[in-house]
C-alpha cells in the first residue's frame, strides 16, 4: 500500500497513530465518557460527524485562505468550523434523545474544545492532503476515537465488580486502563509501512 | 414401628466429588509448564535458570507485598502468581539481564495484576503487560538473542545475565563468536523470515534448537504440555484451536497468493512465540471471554492479527501485541456474543 493512499491513510489515523492511544489527543473526552458503552457509542459517533464536518469545511477554507494570503487566520477560522458543527450535534441530540443529551452532559459541547479534532484539521493542512485523503483521514481519526473510546468502555464496565483496592479507585485506575490500552496498541507501530 | 435401615447415605443432588479449586486449576499449570521450563534451562543453561527464578521469585514478592499495601490478607497461596512469573520468563530471551527482567515481573504483577484487585479482576494477562513494558522501555535487550545448545551452558551464565542493576547490559557479541557455530547470525527464525526470506526447518522449530525466548522455541513440548492440561478440563481448547487454526488460515492465504515472500503455514504455526501464546496465554481464563460463541471470535482474532503484524507490521512478532488486543476486546466480544436466555423471545416489531 502506498502511504499516499486513501486507505492507508484511514488505516493510519484509525490504528497506527490512533489519535487518542498513539498521539494522547482528545484524552479528556476519552476518560469523561468512556464509564459506561451506552454513552460511549454515540458520543464516537458524534466526534466521527464533527471530525467529517471539520475535514471538508477545513479543506475548502483552506483554499480561501492560501487564495487571500491570509493563512493566520487558519486556527480561529478552523474553531470557528468545529464549534458550529457541534452546534449543530447538540440540537440534533437534544430533540432526538434529551436522555442522551443529559447523560453526555458537558462533554458534547466540549468536543468543540477537543483537540483531536483540531489537531485532525491542522494535521491534514499540513500535510497538504487532497479532498479524497483528508476525507479518509478525518473517517479514520473519528472511527479510531470511536475504537478507543468504545474499548476503554467495554473494559471500565467490566471493572465494575472488581475490588480494585482503595488508592487505584477512579480516575487512578481509568488511566491505568489507557496505559495499558495504548501499550497493546504499541503492536501496530510500522503496520504496512 | 421403626424407620428401615439404610446402609447407603441419602443426600441430594448434584452429586459431585469435589470442586474444582482455583489453587487447584493453578497448580496443575504450574505442572504443565515446569518441562517447558526443564527443556528452557537445557537449552540456555544458567541464565534461563536464573531468569526463571528472578521473575518467580519478583511476581510472588509482588503479589505478597501488594496484599499487604491494600490490606488484604495475602493471595500468593493461589499459585496464580508463579504461573506470570514463570510465564514472563519464558517469553523474554535468554540473555535478557535479571534486573530488567526483575523490574519488568515488578511492572506486570502490579500495573498488570494488582491495581485491579488481584485474581479475577485483571484485564490483560498481567506476563503479557510485563513484556510489553519490557519491550517498550529496553528494547535492544529484548531483541538480542543468543544460540541454543551453546556449549558450557550450565557452568557459566551469559554475559548479559549478571549486569548490574540500572546499567547497559554487558554486550554479548564476544561470547556469541566464542560460543556459536560458523554463521550464527543472532537472528530468530522470524527475523530471518521477515528479513531475508528464509525459512527455517520444520522439525528445527518443533524441536527448538533454534535461538528465540527462553520457553517458546520448542513448538512440539508446548503442545503436549497443553494437551495434559486440555485432558484435564483445566484450558479452554477452543481458544488454542481458534488462535491456531486462524493464525494457519490466514498465513496459508498469504502463502497461496505470493509462496515466494510469505512463510508457509507451518513455518507460522511453529515459530516464535505463537504455540506459546496460543496455549498459555490466550487462555488465561479472566481476560478471555466467557461465552462459548465468543472464545471462538476471540480466538480467531488472535491468530488474524498476529499473522497481520507479523506480515505487515514494524516488529517480526505480533502475539503478544495480538493477544494484549484480545484481552482488550473480551468484554465487547462477550457482550455481543451473550446466549439467548432459556425461555425468551425476540422482541417483535410493534404492530403497526
Amino acid at each position: 500500500m502506498s502511504p499516499e493512499s486513501p486507505a492507508f491513510l484511514f488505516l493510519h489515523a484509525f490504528l497506527i497513530n490512533n489519535f487518542v492511544l498513539a498521539l494522547f489527543l482528545g484524552l479528556c473526552p476519552f476518560l469523561g465518557v468512556s464509564a459506561k458503552i451506552k454513552t460511549a457509542v454515540p458520543m464516537g459517533l458524534a466526534v466521527i460527524f464533527v471530525m467529517l464536518v471539520a475535514s471538508l469545511c477545513a479543506y475548502g477554507i483552506n483554499i480561501l485562505l492560501v487564495h487571500f494570503e491570509i493563512e493566520y487566520l487558519r486556527l480561529i477560522c478552523y474553531i470557528a468550523v468545529i464549534a458550529s458543527a457541534v452546534q449543530l450535534v447538540e440540537m440534533t441530540v437534544k430533540k432526538l434523545s434529551p436522555t442522551l443529551f443529559r447523560m453526555l452532559g458537558i462533554y458534547l459541547p466540549l468536543i468543540t474544545t477537543n483537540c483531536a479534532i483540531l489537531g485532525m484539521a491542522l494535521f491534514q493542512t499540513f500535510n497538504e492532503y487532497n479532498f479524497v485523503q483528508s476525507l479518509a483521514y478525518s473517517l479514520g481519526a473519528g472511527a479510531g476515537f470511536m475504537l478507543a473510546l468504545v474499548l476503554m468502555a467495554g473494559l471500565r464496565e467490566k471493572l465494575e465488580l472488581a475490588s480494585v483496592p482503595d488508592a487505584c479507585t477512579s480516575a487512578a485506575i481509568s488511566f491505568m486502563l489507557a496505559g495499558l490500552l495504548s501499550l497493546a496498541f504499541m503492536g501496530f507501530a510500522g503496520l504496512g509501512g | 414401628m421403626t424407620a428401615p435401615r439404610t446402609k447407603a447415605e441419602l443426600r441430594s443432588s448434584p452429586h459431585l466429588h469435589k470442586p474444582m479449586s482455583v489453587d487447584m486449576i493453578m497448580r496443575h499449570v504450574v505442572y504443565a509448564l515446569l518441562p517447558v521450563c526443564a527443556y528452557a534451562v537445557y537449552q540456555f543453561g544458567i541464565s534461563a535458570l536464573a531468569l526463571l527464578a528472578v521473575c518467580t521469585l519478583v511476581c510472588v514478592g509482588t503479589e505478597h507485598l501488594f496484599c499487604r499495601l491494600a490490606g488484604r490478607a495475602s493471595t500468593i497461596n493461589d499459585w496464580s502468581a508463579v504461573i506470570t512469573g514463570l510465564l514472563l520468563a519464558l517469553t523474554l530471551p535468554p540473555s535478557f539481564p535479571l534486573w530488567m527482567a526483575a523490574v519488568a515481573s515488578f511492572f506486570g504483577m502490579a500495573v498488570g495484576k494488582m491495581f485491579f484487585g488481584g485474581l479475577g479482576y485483571n484485564v490483560m494477562n498481567p506476563a503479557l503487560v510485563g513484556r510489553a513494558f519490557a519491550q517498550a522501555a529496553f528494547t535492544v535487550p529484548m531483541t538480542t538473542w543468543t544460540p541454543a545448545l551453546a556449549p558450557g551452558r550450565f557452568t557459566e551464565f551469559i554475559p548479559s545475565t549478571l549486569t548490574p542493576p540500572f546499567l547497559v547490559p554487558t554486550p554479548v557479541d564476544e561470547w556469541i563468536a566464542r560460543v556459536a557455530t560458523e554463521g550464527f547470525t543472532g537472528a530468530t527464525p522470524l527475523a530471518l523470515m521477515k528479513f531475508e526470506q528464509t525459512s527455517t526447518d520444520t522439525l528445527q522449530l518443533l524441536t527448538g534448537t533454534v535461538s528465540g525466548s527462553a520457553g517458546e522455541t520448542s513448538a512440539l513440548l508446548i503442545l503436549l504440555c497443553g494437551l495434559y492440561l486440555i485432558a484435564r478440563k483445566m484450558m479452554d481448547w477452543r481458544i488454542t484451536a481458534g488462535v491456531l487454526g486462524s493464525a494457519a488460515a490466514v498465513s496459508g492465504l498469504f502463502y497461496l497468493i505470493r509462496p515466494e515472500i510469505y512463510p508457509d503455514p507451518l513455518f507460522t504455526l511453529f515459530s516464535g512465540g505463537l504455540m506459546l501464546g496460543a496455549v498459555f496465554m490466550a487462555t488465561d481464563m479472566v481476560a478471555s471471554p466467557e461465552t462459548s460463541k465468543g472464545v471462538w471470535i476471540y480466538g480467531a482474532l488472535i491468530g488474524v492479527l498476529t499473522v497481520i503484524i507479523r506480515l505487515f507490521g514494524g516488529l517480526n512478532e505480533g502475539v503478544m501485541y495480538a493477544i494484549l488486543l484480545g484481552n482488550a476486546m473480551s468484554p465487547l466480544i462477550s457482550r455481543v456474543t451473550q446466549p439467548r436466555r432459556y425461555g425468551a423471545v425476540k422482541k417483535e416489531k410493534a404492530p403497526a
